[in-house]
């Protein structure tokens, strides 16, 4: 899925998957950390966002 | 050509005086140039009906679900591959099946067809590799080999990968036919530069649905962009939407696609989307090991876990 994704022009870095139990908190904090800090870098998002609709 | 055609409908007139199908699936000739369609046989004596040409693209596999029948079916490669599909997704039994194979020479594409001829094709006929177009400014000869269609130009499975009888002899196969430049192409691009060229490919869209219904793979009962409750994606022409519709499209393919192409012939805009099954297959190949529809004896990649799995997509 995230190959397609990126395949289609999302930008890498923008897609994540990780598997945490739910005993492993610091793991958790590190993937959240990098998560958001590599969102962050990119910037908000510009595409797969629906707009208004255009009106005729 | 023809010789197929004779061995098709002696074959299924056997099969039918002898009690052994109820119906057989097949082509006739449809009543525009280039549109063979679909037919069900069930009395012998219509079998003269079957036709087997260049225009035969439709996947018949299509056509075998959800029946109670035994049914015989003319089948090239790829149409095959999706049998066997079916069999392990358990859509159709085995035993209901009776499969006349067909190694296959490729199908003629008949928008390259129409491009080439001057005015309206009137009769396209083949004889001895080459393609003779009659159209409204007069007749014309074109290689076969330059008229077929994409995904038949980079085959590797042209015969039969499960067969009951074949209808004629098998065919040489070429596998060292780059299958996968186009998407290198892409792969190969940034990703605004992606964005947008998937943006351009889909913006004639009409969401009309004829790719998802012309797909053997496609059987759900309520496809997901039918649902309503909860509905997962919108209806219109939002581009958004139409690419999400590609997107999960493509995705419910991913390690079951045989590139068979019934998606982008059945496209009345033309829209290459095999870019997007394409992707996946190659995924598939180059990640699993995998070609969907080669074997009854092996499950897919997407419903096993192996330990040396590729994970690296994974935190």
């Amino acid at each position: 899925m995230k190959g397609l994704l990126e395949h289609m022009g999302i930008e890498p870095g923008r897609l994540h998957f990780s598997w945490i139990s739910s005993a492993e908190s610091t793991k958790f904090v590190d993937v959240v950390s990098q998560v958001t800090e590599s969102v962050k870098a990119l910037g908000p998002a510009q595409n797969f966002i629906k707009r208004e609709p255009k009106v005729a | 050509m023809n010789a197929m055609t004779d061995k098709i409908r002696q074959i299924a007139r056997r099969l039918l005086e002898e009690g052994k199908v109820d119906m057989v699936v097949g082509f006739r000739k449809g009543t525009v140039p280039m549109m063979s369609e679909p037919c069900f046989i069930k009395d012998s004596a219509r079998v003269d009906a079957l036709v087997w040409d260049g225009n035969c693209g439709i996947n018949l596999a299509n056509y075998l679900t959800r029946r109670k029948e035994r049914m015989a079916v003319v089948a090239k490669g790829c149409d095959t591959r999706n049998i066997v599909t079916h069999i392990i997704e358990n859509q159709i039994r085995r035993e209901q099946v009776y499969i006349i194979g067909v190694p296959c020479q490729g199908m003629i594409d008949k928008r390259k067809v129409k491009n080439l001829a001057d005015g309206e094709v009137l009769s396209v006929e083949e004889k001895d590799g080459k393609v003779v177009v009659t159209a409204g400014g007069g007749e014309k000869s074109f290689d076969r080999t330059a008229l077929l269609q994409d995904n038949c130009a980079i085959c590797h499975h042209k015969n039969p990968a499960l067969s009951d009888e074949l209808a004629g002899e098998l065919v040489r196969e070429n596998p060292d036919v780059d299958r996968y430049e186009d998407v290198r192409k892409v792969e190969a691009m940034g990703a605004a530069e992606k964005w947008k060229f998937f943006d351009e490919l889909l913006s004639t869209c009409i969401r009309c649905y004829a790719c998802r219904n012309a797909c053997p793979l496609c059987y759900c009962p309520t496809c997901f962009v039918d649902e309503s409750k909860p509905q997962w994606v919108g209806k219109g022409q939002d581009p958004t939407d139409t690419r999400t519709f590609h997107f999960l499209r493509a995705f419910h393919c991913a390690g079951r696609c045989t590139d068979c192409g019934s998606c982008e012939r059945a496209c009345p805009m033309g829209i290459p989307v095999r870019q997007f099954t394409k992707k996946l297959e190659k995924d598939a190949k180059e990640l699993f090991g995998w070609e969907a529809g080669m074997t009854l004896d092996a499950r897919p990649p997407l419903d096993t876990f192996r330990p040396d799995d590729p994970g690296a997509f994974i935190k």
